[in-house]
């Protein structure tokens, strides 16, 4: 590999692309041996104890999969068994979804890691089975009588052991979900699996440090309170050095009309931080103009939520302070930025658990045009790429699109704001008022049907980079297919873990073509002031090409 | 190995019917007592089944969304693929169960050299199991006229529209040709394809052996006349199972029946217990019967949770010194900082 930033002897695109979609293993797959040693690179670290202390969790130790032992607790099988009666009672889902599989293999080749691995265990049937076996076997009359013959396993070490590599080989990205006949999610069953694997402190670091930390410091990135107001007046200064304004961000301030909540992502790592520079200068400009009152808040200051990725009382846990903080700086409605499982949290759980909003929250209306979001009218949080949009379509803001011009944009669709929502036109729209050049990927792998990162539910650290790349075939494989017919140098996109997780993806599968925020392109076209030249873009290049200047003189 | 297995099985039901057809002793219990306990089973069963589904609360709302949402009022949102009323809920799920709205999306994948993922149209599995299910729909109401008298008209009408070819005495029914076509193909294309092969179980095969038996008896029955039944008596067994009655089973149908008899109770014993509840489950299944309306309408979950949450007084507590270095407001300062 000749781009920088691969482990060194990694293989190249080509090698690790000759997957086999076709052969299975001689073994038949209720075998759950699984040789952790000989296959890293494909999975992740467990979490540390002192993660999993802080919040409480099961079976604090240090520990690694490459291990005989993996220091289980004595009665692990009991708590597992009992785990799973509970969860049965409590999520009906769970119990449709262990019994009404009819194998039919429709879900196979729809999920990324499968078609990156050619791993049988990677189809989504496959993965729900190793679930399904136990349950059948343990919880079915039929399955405590015949045992193998009805498909039944008995839960042992190693099952444990390949529900851990497997469980956590899940992006819980719902694509299979679209697929099914009966809409069973391997999304749903990995969950629970986790919630199960939780139960005897079996849990991956990359999920539970960023928990710890938000429980903490109210982000996942544990940035602490001044440390988050450094990182935004840095930010600020780059703007000003870039684009030669200087926005002005209130943290924490009371009395604000609408509290802004995003990802960490984008304030701590490039590219989403150009992101976040573009969030400054549209909110600046609305407020120059239009009086926008806003805020950020250093205590809500993560939108997304790594519980999602280990128990529905942790996404409780770190969901709880967004309301909390609505309520204390006593706003009229919350503004969600750029996130993927953030919005799977919002939409889906967020009312749920923690709601009703708190009374000081209103039915959101924009400030600048006649729209009310009916849709958020519980809630009461809005995505910007609705907000924004919506400024758009109401002609409140001066765009010059020609500004992108030195990019030819492609959309990447994340998966929850697509499978968890249904976020579809809005960014697009956007992209369509900020850039003269976008063009699609082809259709099996956009909207609905969007693929993976590969680096999703909390799969997106660097021991499982093999699992990642693999997990980013498709979607990379897509970049790659644009990039060549239309020349696509830009993939951008809506979600804090892609603009973490994509890079390297394009870097291996599709080099040359960058990852940015739909918010980053728009405030590049965003024209602050009449008459505005503006030379640079967010990322201090110039707006257009040297050689493609020249070449338009000639 | 698992075909194996479900073959065998197959083949020992298919004994017992067979005997029941050779031993006159039996039909008694063949024609009469087991349809009986088979059809309280079934019916009980499938109650029983979905009651246990019902008594576990949906404590989240997790539709898949395979389309844009209702949003703004100039963007179109897709209601049936991603509905927001009941109404939209009720359409997909018609969309669902009557024309496998999902399966229909079904694309195969492919990795090429290059590397070049590719994504191929793949609606066989679709055709196949749409053929299937209409058509074993389709052949259970044509059976009224073993059961009722007189005739039901939906029998008679379903009846010739399905032989609407003329071919043949009796004539063809289409959807016999129909499901026997789709239930090969599906046997088939478990046994053919690695991968469905892969994760084929007994259970995954016994059925369609089950179905494709009872449809092979009952075409035989029909169609080749070494086989053929004498069907007012089969319509006295039919009738009396309907009226419960106890007057005797007639004698010399023949032994074909016995096994089709034997079969279909077979069936009945296993659907409850078995992967065939799809039918009951997809109805319930959480990601397709409910609306995606979470931002504006408020799901409750029977069990939420207490959780403990870093409240924000212990936050600024624990930074406090921090966040006055950097000049953010406290909600408690300190008398000297008021």
């Amino acid at each position: 590999m000749s781009g920088a930033g691969f482990p060194k002897g990694f293989p190249t695109p080509e090698d690790l692309a000759s997957v086999d979609l076709q052969t299975t293993p001689l073994k038949g797959w209720m075998d759950p041996k699984v040789n952790f040693e000989g296959r890293r690179g494909t999975w992740s670290y467990p979490a540390g104890a002192k993660n999993l202390k802080a919040l409480k969790m099961h079976n604090p130790r240090e520990w690694s999969p490459a291990d005989e032992d993996w220091k289980l607790p004595k009665d692990w099988k009991k708590t597992i068994l009992n785990g799973m009666a509970d969860r049965l009672e409590r999520f009906r889902s769970f119990k449709i979804m262990m019994d009404i599989c009819v194998r039919c293999g429709a879900c196979a080749d729809k999920c990324h890691f499968f078609i990156g691995s050619g791993d049988s265990k990677n189809m989504p049937v496959l993965r729900a089975e190793l679930l399904r076996s136990i349950y059948r076997r343990e919880f079915t009359t039929v399955g405590k009588i015949l045992g193998g013959l009805a498909g039944g396993r008995e839960l042992t070490v190693d099952v444990l052991k390949e529900w851990y590599y497997y469980f956590y080989q899940c992006t819980e990205c719902r694509r299979c979900s679209v697929f099914c006949p009966y809409g069973i999610d391997t999304a749903e069953v990995t969950m629970i699996a986790r919630e199960l694997l939780n139960l005897v402190g079996l849990n991956i670091n990359w999920v539970l440090e960023p928990a710890a930390n938000c429980q903490r410091t109210g982000n996942h990135l544990g940035i602490e309170p001044h440390a988050f107001v450094d990182n935004i007046d840095f930010f600020l200064d780059e703007i000003e050095e870039n684009v030669g304004y200087k926005p002005e961000v209130p943290i924490n301030k009371k009395n604000a009309d609408i509290l802004f909540i995003t990802p960490s992502g984008d304030v701590f790592a490039d590219p989403a931080i150009y992101t976040l520079m573009g969030y400054f200068l549209l909110f600046d400009y609305l407020k120059k103009n239009h009086g926008f009152n806003w805020t950020m808040s250093a205590y809500a200051s993560e939108g997304g939520n790594f519980g999602l990725f280990s128990s529905n009382e942790m996404i409780k846990r770190l969901n709880a302070k967004m309301y909390r903080e609505a309520e204390r700086l006593d706003v009229k409605w919350i503004l969600g930025g750029e996130c993927g499982h953030m919005w799977r949290v919002v939409n889906q759980y967020m009312d749920t658990m923690n709601g009703p909003a708190p009374k000081n929250l209103v039915l959101p209306k924009s400030p600048f045009t006649p729209t009310i979001f009916e849709n958020a009218a519980s809630t009461k949080m809005v995505h910007i790429a609705e907000f924004t949009a919506d400024l758009i379509k109401h002609k409140k803001l001066p765009l010059d699109p020609s500004r992108n011009d030195r990019y030819k944009v492609t959309f990447h669709d994340s998966c929850n704001p697509a499978r968890a929502m249904g976020l579809l036109e809005e960014p697009r729209y956007i992209l369509n008022n900020v850039c003269n050049n976008f063009y699609e990927m082809p259709s099996s792998t956009i909207r609905e049907s969007t693929f993976c990162c590969g680096g999703g539910a909390g799969l997106g650290n660097d021991e499982n980079f093999e699992m990642r790349m693999r997990g980013g075939l498709p979607r990379g494989n897509a970049v790659r297919y644009v990039q060549q017919k239309h020349g696509v140098n830009v993939l951008s996109c809506i979600c804090a873990i892609d603009k973490a997780t994509l890079p390297p993806v394009c870097d291996y599968w599709a080099p040359g073509v960058e990852v940015h925020g739909v918010h980053e392109l728009l405030a590049n076209a965003l024209v602050i002031k009449e008459g505005e030249v503006r030379v640079n873009n967010l990322r201090g290049e110039p707006l257009k090409d040297e050689s493609e200047a020249s070449e338009g003189e000639e | 190995m698992s075909v194996i297995v479900a073959f065998l099985l197959f083949a020992f039901v298919v004994g017992v019917g067979f005997l029941a057809g050779m031993v006159p002793g039996l039909q008694p219990v063949f024609g009469k007592f087991l349809p009986w306990l088979a059809f309280f089973v079934f019916v009980g069963g499938v109650v029983w089944r979905i009651w246990k589904w019902a008594s576990s609360p949906v404590p989240f709302r997790i539709p898949s969304t395979c389309g844009q949402n209702k949003s703004l009022d100039w963007i179109k949102p897709a209601r049936l693929d991603n509905p927001t009323t009941t109404l939209g809920v009720i359409g997909r799920m018609l969309l669902e169960v009557l024309f496998f709205r999902s399966l229909f999306r079904n694309t195969k994948a492919e990795v090429h050299d290059g590397p070049h993922v590719a994504y191929g149209s793949s609606k066989w599995l679709w055709v196949g199991a749409m053929a299937f299910h209409w058509s074993l729909l389709i052949i259970f109401m044509r059976h009224f006229r073993f059961f009722m008298e007189p005739v039901p008209f939906f029998a008679t009408g379903i009846a010739s529209l399905d032989g609407f070819m003329q071919i043949g005495i009796p004539e063809l029914y289409v959807t016999n040709i129909l499901i026997v076509g789709a239930l090969s193909y599906l046997l088939i294309r478990r046994l053919l394809n690695p991968q469905v092969r892969y994760i084929s179980l007994p259970a995954d095969y016994f059925p369609l052996m089950l179905i494709l038996g009872i449809v092979l008896t009952g075409i035989m029955m029909r169609h080749f006349s070494w086989f053929r039944v004498d069907l007012i008596k089969v319509k006295q067994v039919a009738m009396g199972f309907i009226a419960f009655d106890t007057v005797a089973v007639p004698k010399g149908i023949g032994a074909i029946f016995w096994v089709h008899i034997t079969l279909i109770c077979t069936l009945l014993f296993y659907f409850p217990f078995s992967k065939l509840m799809h039918a009951g489950g997809v109805f319930m299944s959480p990601t397709r019967n409910l609306a995606n309306n979470n931002r504006f309408k408020r799901h409750v979950n029977p069990w939420n949770p207490e959780v403990e949450v870093h409240e924000y007084e212990h936050w600024e507590h624990m930074y406090h010194d921090k966040m006055v270095a950097c000049g953010l407001p406290l909600d408690k300062p300190t008398d000297e900082e008021a």
